[in-house]
């Protein structure tokens, strides 16, 4: 396991690279335990063994020879291997396009794409990316589907879908990083007050924001592990975030799982309050992400590396409890949210009216964290093909391979001398472990399905 | 009482107008000014609530509200702050250079379109059936095959205004050209005027007022259009705008945007009267 990114450990360490102590001793035992060949992780080192020595066999038995420390030290006697490492990290060659759209939902899951603009992380790399809101998940795929933008915040599954297929035309999609983990909420009408066991939901219609959404799969698995089938017991129905308070407060709907800031903006408006926040189901569970297509990254490498630093920079911003409130007065105007600030900011410091009087203290309630984890993908293939979206069988290593960028994410989050969490074996979801690598096995174990 | 005339009517019509929208005003400030109890609240959570959870206040503004917010948008109609939060100036400039976009396009094909079917009676049942199936059909239901055809959410929208303003325009076109009077092409055929000439000296200036309502039907179609395209595909526009502050549950903003959508409906409709006007011909 890989220590907690967010521990509230006094910030800063000794070499300056790490947020804090804790940390730098983390990435310490991380490089000793890697051993030879696993110290020339760094893309620059690499990259240059590689060009003395391109025929591979040839470079592992000199490497093995003369052991990795001794052999870069001998190669920095005529290259100016620290020189490389700078240039490599400052820029990697000219940038394709500076101009760039980036479409966004406003809801706070799109934090570090959104901020990126106003605390200029995209100018920081180069970059004059116009941020541009949008109606609806339906409509940021076909736009940027359409190329009309260059990357777009998505909610995590769809990427995986579109390079399924599924709902559209199959067309290699890619998330080359996660936005944020947590920040969802399930918050039900206030005259639900008493209700709040979730067999007493007989009959209820939900909202989720979208089919392929975490949402859609959280919710799902809730109803289910509360003796609910979620396509007979309950009706489900996809609504565009920005709705949802005003159906909630037109009683079109009983509640709904939501990312925020619409639990809030219906505390906030007298119209709900939250039952309970989704990371109280799987504490750490990713939601949206940023996302492009395959095509973006291939033809356009150096641009879309930029981003991705602006990105993962941001994120790496947005996880530091002191800097929320900064943030959330810098994404709550019309611009980009367009909601009152102590709305934006309830959600983004954890300190929040929860709709029955309390205040609630959580400071872990939404969280930002980059790396797209496989075991990510896999788990949300697993709901898809739970709940009939897919059908047949899955690749699932394969396509979670193809669609989460888990490998180019490193080498960048690397560069950027952030540490790279290790990947997870098993996830834990309301109490029951899943074992990555048997993901039929888990599929089977649920008694609750479609059909 | 003698029914009034002239002048007298007039007048009585304004002052019933005004007295109208005044009674409308007051009842509204009175309905929403009802129940503004204080509800017993810990201070520290109230202060992270909105005024309708701790006071009770109506979420529907009250006229006051909306008046001061239409002074403030009219104020600076055309600020930018950045590309999703612009003036209501400049969306009302995007909307209508979309729906013009959309119409003269509509108008560019319907009219010639339409002038071939009247003139034959074979086309206008062979393509009858196909323009009364597509007539009815929602804008939003066009958007999503636009979206995936087109690839091009802003020529998705001038599209979508497009098929939705074309059909009035065909039918009315079709109509005018259809009851030209026999008489008048009997007599431009005596005459042996060539066919060209006689389209465009004897049939269009017949058929010319029905084509004029027929535009002056599309134009109140497009701008109806417009909203419910510009919500969907968003970025810019007044139906962006409506959009953005129902996003904001800011009713008040979305009342401006009826009352301003309304006024300039009512003035893209009156442009196009004065233009039929101009055509109208007494036999």
């Amino acid at each position: 396991m890989f220590e907690d990114p967010f521990d509230p450990a006094a910030p800063g360490c000794a070499c300056g690279r790490h947020r804090n102590a804790l940390e730098h001793a983390a990435a310490a035992r991380r490089v000793a335990e890697l051993g030879e060949e696993g110290q020339l992780t760094n893309a620059v080192d690499t990259a240059v063994v590689r060009a003395l020595f391109p025929h591979e066999p040839t470079r592992r038995a000199f490497l093995k020879a003369v052991g990795a420390n001794t052999a870069m030290a001998a190669i920095a006697q005529f290259f100016p291997l620290a020189a490389a490492r700078e240039a490599f990290a400052a820029d990697t060659g000219p940038l394709e396009k500076t101009k760039l759209k980036v479409g966004f939902i406003p809801i706070t899951c799109a934090t570090p794409i959104i901020m990126a603009a106003p605390l200029g992380f995209y100018a920081k790399q180069g970059l004059d990316v116009e941020v541009v809101k949008t109606a609806g998940w339906a409509v940021i795929r076909d736009k940027a589907i359409n190329k009309e933008y260059d990357a777009a915040h998505m909610l995590s599954p769809m990427p995986l879908a579109i390079s399924l297929g599924l709902g559209t035309n199959p067309i290699p999609w890619a998330i080359p990083a996660i936005e944020n983990i947590n920040g969802q909420a399930i918050t039900l009408a206030i005259k639900h007050k008493e209700r709040r066991d979730p067999k007493m939901w007989n009959g209820f219609k939900l909202g989720v924001p979208f089919d392929y959404s975490m949402h859609n799969y959280l919710l799902r698995y809730y109803l289910a592990e509360n003796g609910l089938d979620p396509d007979k017991d309950v009706q489900i129905r996809a609504i565009p975030p920005p709705e949802m308070v005003a159906n909630l407060r037109a009683e079109n709907i009983d509640g709904f799982l939501a990312p925020d800031p619409v639990n809030q903006r219906a505390v906030y408006d007298g119209v709900g309050f939250i039952h309970v926040l989704t990371k109280e189901l799987w504490d750490g569970h990713p939601c949206c992400a940023f996302s492009a297509s395959k095509e973006f990254i291939t033809t356009q490498p150096n641009t879309y590396r930029a981003l991705l630093r602006a990105i993962i920079t941001a994120t790496a911003y947005a996880t530091r409890a002191d800097h929320r409130a900064e943030i959330a007065e810098a994404i709550a105007p019309a611009n980009y949210l367009n909601q009152p600030v102590t709305v934006v900011q309830q959600v983004l410091t954890g300190t929040f009216a929860d709709g029955l009087g309390n205040v609630v203290k959580n400071p872990d309630r939404i969280d930002f964290s980059q790396f797209p984890h496989e075991a990510f993908a896999i788990w949300i293939l697993t709901q898809m093909k739970r709940w009939g979206q897919i059908k047949g069988d899955v690749d699932y290593a394969s396509v979670a391979k193809q669609v989460f960028l888990a490998t180019d994410s490193a080498k960048l989050i690397t560069e950027a001398g952030l540490t790279v969490p290790a990947p997870f074996k098993t996830l834990t979801v309301m109490g029951k472990t899943f074992d990555v690598s048997k993901p039929e096995a888990y599929l089977k174990s649920f008694a609750i399905k479609a059909a | 009482m003698a029914p009034l005339q002239g002048r007298q009517l007039a007048i009585g019509s304004a002052a019933l107008s005004l007295g109208l929208l005044a009674a409308f005003l007051v009842i509204w400030q009175v309905a929403v000014s009802g129940n503004t109890q204080t509800a017993a609240l810990d201070p520290e959570y109230a202060k992270l609530l909105g005024q309708t959870a701790t006071t009770g206040a109506s979420a529907m503004p009250s006229p006051l509200d909306v008046g001061s917010k239409l002074v403030e948008h009219l104020a600076h109609p055309f600020y930018d702050h950045g590309p999703n939060d612009k003036g209501i100036g400049i969306q009302l400039a995007f909307s209508l250079a979309r729906v013009l976009g959309g119409y003269c396009l509509a108008v560019l094909v319907a009219i010639p379109l339409g002038f071939f079917i009247g003139t034959s009676p074979l086309l206008n049942r062979a393509l009858n059936p196909f323009i009364q199936i597509l007539k009815p059909v929602s804008p939003l239901a066009w958007m999503p095959l636009a979206l995936y055809t087109i690839k091009d959410s802003g020529k998705s929208a001038i599209f979508v205004i497009f098929i939705c303003s074309i059909w009035p325009l065909l039918i009315n076109t079709a109509f005018g050209v259809a009851s030209v009077r026999k008489e008048w092409l009997n007599v431009a055929r005596t005459l042996e005027v060539s066919r060209l000439r006689m389209a465009f000296r004897v049939i269009l200036p017949a058929a010319a007022p029905t084509i004029m309502t027929g535009m002056r039907i599309s134009i109140g179609i497009a701008w109806l259009v417009i909203v419910a395209a510009e919500m969907l595909v968003g970025g810019t526009g007044i139906g962006y705008f409506v959009w953005n502050e129902w996003n904001n549950l800011s009713i008040a903003n979305v009342i401006i945007a009826i009352l301003l959508i309304g006024v300039m409906g009512m003035v893209l409709d009156q442009l196009l009267a004065r233009l039929t006007r101009l055509v109208a011909y007494t036999e």
